[in-house]
């Protein structure tokens, strides 16, 4: 369905791999030069951005439905996978999306590394997930695509593993396998589909137009194992609880990533493949997936309500947001999907920025425990505006950008398309609104009890100049016993966070009051998209 | 009624064709505050000041273009629009739509946030987030401002919503304690779960026209050009809950007494133009959804959703309004019940009227609250409590005492003053449509207004002076007198429900005796003499006692439906033709179809008489005289029979109970419902979580681990052939491997996820061989 622009061919490929640069130099610096690995993780990851952003500029978005800086050389010929990559409309905002955040993380990791140390295993880490995460974009070959979509998995495995919290083993080889469950159920499909379309080529376009023509039943089993492999990534429920589990422990890089990039592999695996793939396939499903979002989102709310814990209640409302974003994609209107893509990079933005605002109040704090953290905005008062707008996002305010992945999704589930039953779509659609409102008492609520009302005695010392509201040393003589650290070091926003958190910021509001500047780029690559579902579905 | 023509139109003026600039104005004044307005040397109010003054030049521009534009074009709207979005090929606009609606919205919003504005800066002088409130109370202005002009509903919700935002941060203002932050949270709660309805109402109207914007809308409802009335009715209900919530009817009302924790500037604008008006202002802005999807003005109807509602708020308001102490809640209730009068106007079908008391209400009660503001401020010690810190204070505080009075009279609905011509329309209107039921609502809930004013100026102005003003008059108080006033009111099952303060700036207890010469300082009196001057003017704009009907000439093609001919001199429209059929087409034409000629319209305005008028007026007499006389009795002589009734008769007590604590709603959902959702609804969802859900996972891999550590003894071992197997194997290979590292409780995982893979795998090629 894509015809193809083929100028710029060497783009896509510095630009996915030109972090390995990065890790082939600092492979050969030994560990002890920790300064020196931090720069160089911001100076490959900095021009991986840069490089991505000569592709922003370079993209024609007149024609964002049409693959661009496309490549088809061979690979592996003996399966017929070949070396095709390109970027349409729709990859193209994720695709930028993944070298952007790794930018921020990594200035981000220069002055808040985690305890376990050892930043150049952990830049060679998160440098190797870039390139996986950039490859799972740019993929236009279903075992390309899988292979990139693997390699993701190992570096975030050792992150969490490595450099988490106190129950890190657990959570990252749940992760782990978890994943690699949905990914040999994947691996399935994959085959299925490749042998039901006369084991041609695993090239996206021919099993766009090949996939379509498989009979409608064995489209629902090769469906289900995409859905499997991707719900889990998404993750939707029930398969979400690796979810929670994975970002508590998670060091904020690490959530970060996770929650701005590597959840939407999921989302966009179900766009860009499961659906034009099998068209019918995705018809059969597409009431499941909505109802499963729609559980997702209110069960994701309700467990944010009973969390104690700030980052395990950030992680839960994922679910719940990644509930909106399956809600549109299970419509398969354009109006749905465009809502989903935009979703996908709006809670990108909005949810890294919450896990970055968790990782900075463990910092200073060493707890997330709710119940004793309070009046952030006395002691801290830039981080507690910044969390207000953050959470104001993430509740879908009208002018941030989290608005404009949930609105138009309840739009089109009002109508959806293709037959779908209206019904179960329109009481889908009232359910889920009914989340917007508890999003907003989860995330208020939190932002009561943890930023307004006065400091906790427990956090304010004498001595540390910033926090300078009250006294009571003996709580916090008390207090001290408990923490790590001789005393909770209560500093507002340091420079360095500024740094890796204002292009977040900006992009929220930006995206937010004007969202064109997104919807211009999906819109047409989405509307082919659908049109090409369309003409799958009898 | 083409409101499409608009490109038909000469040049309707510069300022007409750039009114987008009177929100756009304020919102970038909002970030110069935010970022800026602690350098500035009056901490960022006057970026506030002077943004407000440059809408308000280009509204009074725009309204003066308006009125030569109305008379050349009949009020076509003026429409100019921007790409803002774009989904499936389909472009979503963002800019103006103004008519006489919008016309007459925008101009009220920028002239009282300019007031209030000034007013604030003496208010909260030394504040200690001075540049905060002033940064929230732009922006604020600026949401009601692009919700006015919205020319489609997703800019109208943006609007909207950012008012919910701002209402958040104004409310909570003073965060530190935790009632306010509670109040803030609440009413951000409490309108959210009203937008629901508009989410799902705008995508319902979507759905319905296939278009946002709200000319589109207006005009394919008026011409029936729907395909289902009753999906229809259930959009025009879906958005009216958002109204319920936002304008705060009942029963969602029990936010805006609380919203009184925030500063006083703030309860002003709040309850005079902006948010709690717009509910009222969204069911009029798409005026035809409504009337046609909820029947209103049908032959027959004698109740309709938004009448019902709005009858019912104007009467339990009102009576909640008798018993507060605290002069800002009486106001906020009264508040409600008023809004409950335009609600109860636009579901009689009285349009104009509705609008006309939205226009009139905002003067009046925006002058009620800064009086309070300027009591509390300068008498009563920053307290807002009508029976401890009040009292006698008319002789010092003239200025406000006049002004209070006027506004008090134009609330009452006393002839002349500009609440009545409002008012009195929408009650009359109830009455000539025959909705006989809310006419009795209607002139009840003015004898109320009556009584509750007169109880509450009783209580602040005369008596002998208690507490602060006692202070504030320099003579003694009787500290004893004020608190047994309170005592004889039974008991005090207020809550959480405590007594504003305003008491949060520098400004300390203890100043000199008495410590103020006179009233208040000008930037308080100024805007208070200005409102009490429209309190009395602005309801000659469209007084039908005397003849006037200027504002329903303005205001009148954006009702968006004709007209009925028949009565009344404004009926001599063009299309007048199609009245014939009106009430025929009103009726069963839904289930076959409507017919595209068909036409919706609303019933003209009574003509007005005085003898209509005459027992409204009366009740509104003897509601004065009479709770005059309790006032007195009650509160100042203490006479037998009525002092501590409510304490000694228990059905008067039980009654009294019941209203004080709000009819128990707050405690339905505070205790009922957000309490069972919060706790343990969710505990047990996330128990589910933890235990079932995450329990099957970890089932799951125990099995495996189980079945791996199975298949690796008595297969592997035993040398079975291997290949068969292998799923198992690798999986416990795993496992074992892993084992070192773990706690044990882990490497199941590998094994049975594997092997289910596995199986899953077999299934799915069997089945698709």
């Amino acid at each position: 369905m894509n015809d193809v622009l083929t100028d710029n061919q060497w783009l896509l490929t510095v630009g996915t791999f030109l972090p390995l640069l990065g890790v082939l130099v600092m492979f050969f610096i030994p560990g002890t030069e920790e300064k020196l690995h931090k720069q160089l993780l911001i100076i490959t990851a900095g021009a991986t951005a840069v490089v991505h952003a000569i592709t922003l500029v370079l993209f024609d978005y007149g024609q964002s439905d049409k693959l661009q800086f496309f490549v088809d050389e061979e690979w592996i010929s003996v399966i017929r996978s070949g070396y095709t990559i390109g970027l349409d409309g729709i990859s193209l905002p994720l695709y930028a999306l993944s070298a952007f955040v790794t930018f921020l993380v990594a200035i981000y990791t220069y002055d808040n590394m985690p305890d376990a140390g050892n930043p150049k295993a952990f830049g060679i880490l998160m440098l190797i997930l870039q390139v996986g995460m950039a490859g799972s974009f740019v993929a236009q070959d279903l075992v390309l695509f899988f292979v990139f979509f693997e390699i993701v998995l190992l570096p975030m495995y050792f992150m969490i593993g490595v450099w988490g919290g106190e129950q890190r083993q657990y959570a990252s080889l749940k992760f782990f396998l978890y994943t690699m469950f949905g990914s040999a159920l994947m691996l399935v499909a994959i085959l299925a589909l490749f042998f039901n379309t006369d084991a041609e080529s695993f090239g996206f376009s021919h099993l766009y137009a090949a996939g379509a023509l498989i009979p409608e039943n064995t489209q629902i089993w090769i469906f289900a194992g995409f859905f499997i492999g991707f719900a889990v990534k998404v993750p939707m429920f029930p398969f979400h609880t690796w979810l929670p589990d994975a970002h508590t422990q998670a060091p904020t890089q690490g959530s970060v990533i996770l929650a701005a990039v590597l959840l939407k592999l999921g989302t966009y695996g179900f766009v860009r493949i499961a659906i034009p793939m099998l068209p019918q396939g995705a018809k059969a499903w597409a009431p499941v997936i909505a109802v499963l979002a729609v559980i997702g989102i209110i069960y994701g709310a309700l467990g944010c309500l009973a969390q104690t814990d700030f980052k395990r209640l950030i992680a839960f409302s994922s679910v719940a947001h990644m509930g909106f974003v399956m809600l549109g994609i299970a419509t398969l209107t354009p109006m749905g999907i465009n809502a989903a893509m935009f979703g996908m990079v709006a809670h990108g933005w909005i949810t890294g920025m919450l896990f970055f605002i968790a990782g900075s109040i463990k910092h200073r704090y060493h707890t997330l425990e709710i119940k004793r953290l309070r009046g952030l905005l006395i002691q801290m008062p830039k981080l507690g505006w910044v969390f207000g707008f953050a959470a104001m996002a993430s509740l879908g305010l009208p002018g941030l950008a989290g608005f404009w992945g949930e609105f138009p999704a309840l739009v089109a589930a009002w109508n959806p398309a293709f037959g779908l039953d209206e019904t179960l779509f329109r009481v889908v659609l009232v359910i889920a609104a009914l989340g917007t409102v508890f999003a907003a008492a989860y995330l208020l609520w939190l932002y009561q009890r943890t930023a307004m009302g006065e400091p906790n005695p427990e956090f304010v010392s004498g001595d540390s100049a910033h926090g300078g509201h009250g006294h009571a040393p003996a709580l916090s003589a008390a207090a001290n016993e408990h923490d790590d650290h001789e005393h909770a070091d209560i500093h507002d926003v340091t420079p360095i966070e500024w740094v890796a958190w204002a292009p977040f910021l900006a992009a929220i509001v930006l995206f937010g009051v004007y969202p064109q500047l997104l919807f211009r780029v999906l819109d047409p690559a989405v509307t082919t998209l659908v049109q090409h579902v369309g003409a799958g579905i009898p | 009624m083409s409101v499409f023509a608009a490109e038909a139109v000469a040049d309707p003026g510069w300022f007409l064709e750039n009114a987008w600039l009177i929100p756009v104005i304020p919102a970038v004044a909002f970030f110069g505050i935010i970022f800026f307005g602690k350098r500035l040397p009056r901490g960022g109010s006057e970026l506030g000041i002077v943004s407000m003054l440059a809408s308000l030049v280009i509204a009074a521009g725009m309204t003066l273009q308006w009125i030569s534009h109305v008379d050349a074009t009949h009020g076509t709207p003026v429409i100019k629009q921007w790409t803002w979005w774009q989904s499936g090929g389909l472009h979503f606009q963002l800019g103006q739509h103004i008519d006489g609606l919008a016309v007459m919205a925008l101009i009220l919003v920028a002239f009282i946030s300019t007031l209030v504005q000034i007013y604030s800066t003496e208010y909260v002088r030394g504040d200690r987030r001075y540049t905060h409130f002033f940064a929230a109370l732009t922006l604020f202005s600026a949401g009601m401002l692009t919700m006015v002009l919205a020319p489609n509903m997703v800019q109208l919700i943006l609007g909207w919503e950012i008012m919910g935002l701002c209402s958040f941060m104004l409310i909570g203002h003073w965060w530190e304690e935790q009632a306010n932050s509670r109040a803030a949270l609440k009413a951000f709660f409490t309108v959210r779960v009203g937008d629901m309805g508009l989410l799902v109402g705008t995508a319902m109207l979507f759905g319905i026209f296939g278009t946002f914007d709200i000319a589109g809308i207006n005009e394919l409802t008026a011409a029936g050009d729907f395909e289902s009335k009753q999906i229809l009715m259930w959009a025009a209900i879906a958005l009216f809950i958002a109204c319920i919530g936002k304008s705060g009817q009942f029963p969602l009302h029990t936010w805006l007494p609380d919203a009184m924790a925030g500063p006083t500037p703030v309860s002003s604008l709040l309850h005079s133009s902006t948010m709690v008006v717009a509910g009222v202002f969204l069911v009029a802005r798409i005026y035809p959804v409504f009337h046609v999807g909820l029947e209103i003005n049908l032959a027959g109807q004698e109740f309709n959703l938004i009448a019902v509602i709005g009858g019912i708020t104007v009467l339990v308001a009102a009576a909640l309004a008798f018993v507060q102490d605290d002069i800002k809640k009486v106001l906020a209730y009264s508040t409600v019940s008023q809004l409950g009068y335009m609600m109860m106007g636009l579901g009689v079908g009285a349009w104009t009227a509705a609008v006309f008391h939205i226009f009139t209400h905002a003067f009046f009660k925006c002058c009620l609250f800064l009086c309070a503001g300027s009591i509390s401020h300068t008498a009563a010690h920053h307290s807002f409590d009508m029976k401890k810190d009040m009292g006698g204070i008319w002789r010092k505080m003239p200025v406000t005492f006049a002004t209070w009075m006027i506004s008090t009279a134009a609330l009452m609905g006393i002839p002349f003053f500009s609440g009545f011509f409002s008012k009195d329309e929408i009650i009359d209107s109830a009455k000539h449509n025959d909705y006989t039921i809310f006419y009795f609502v209607g002139i009840i809930g003015a004898f109320m207004t009556a009584a509750y004013m007169t109880r509450a100026t009783w209580l602040t102005f005369f008596g002998t002076p208690r507490g602060g003003a006692a202070h504030f008059m320099g003579v003694e108080s009787h500290d004893d007198h004020g608190h047994a006033a309170h005592d004889a009111h039974g008991d005090d099952a207020h809550g959480h429900d405590d007594h504003g303060h305003d008491d949060h700036g520098d400004v300390k207890h203890g100043r000199p005796l008495p410590f103020a010469p006179s009233d208040s300082p000008w930037q308080l009196t100024a805007p208070l003499i200005i409102l009490a001057a429209l309190a009395i003017g602005s309801g000659y704009l469209n007084a039908p006692a005397v003849g006037t009907h200027w504002f329903h000439h303005q205001t009148e093609s954006s009702i968006g439906l004709h007209e009925a001919a028949g009565h009344g001199e404004e009926a001599a429209h063009d299309e007048a033709a199609d009245h014939g059929e009106e009430t025929a087409a009103h009726g069963e034409e839904a289930a076959h179809g409507p017919e595209p000629a068909e036409i919706y319209t609303v019933p003209p305005a009574p003509e007005f008489k005085w003898s209509a008028a005459a027992p409204g007026l009366g009740l509104v007499a003897l509601g004065i005289g009479l709770s005059a006389f309790l006032s007195k009795a009650v509160f100042e002589d203490r006479r037998a029979p009525f002092a501590g009734l409510t304490r000694r008769n228990k059905l008067l007590g039980a009654g009294h109970r019941f209203l004080v604590n709000k009819l128990y709603l707050d405690a339905l959902y505070e205790n009922v419902i957000v309490k069972a959702i919060a706790h343990p609804i969710s505990k047990a969802a996330y128990w589910v979580n933890q235990n079932i859900i995450d329990g099957v996972v970890n089932g799951a891999g125990r099995t495996g681990k189980d079945v791996g550590t199975w298949v690796y003894r008595n297969i592997d071992q035993k040398l079975v052939d291997g290949a068969v197997n292998a799923s198992g194997t690798v999986a416990s290979e795993t496992g074992h491997a892993l084992q070192p590292v773990q706690s044990g409780k882990v490497n199941q995982y590998g094994a049975l996820l594997f092997g289910a893979a596995a199986v899953g795998a077999i299934v799915l090629i069997i089945t698709n061989v």
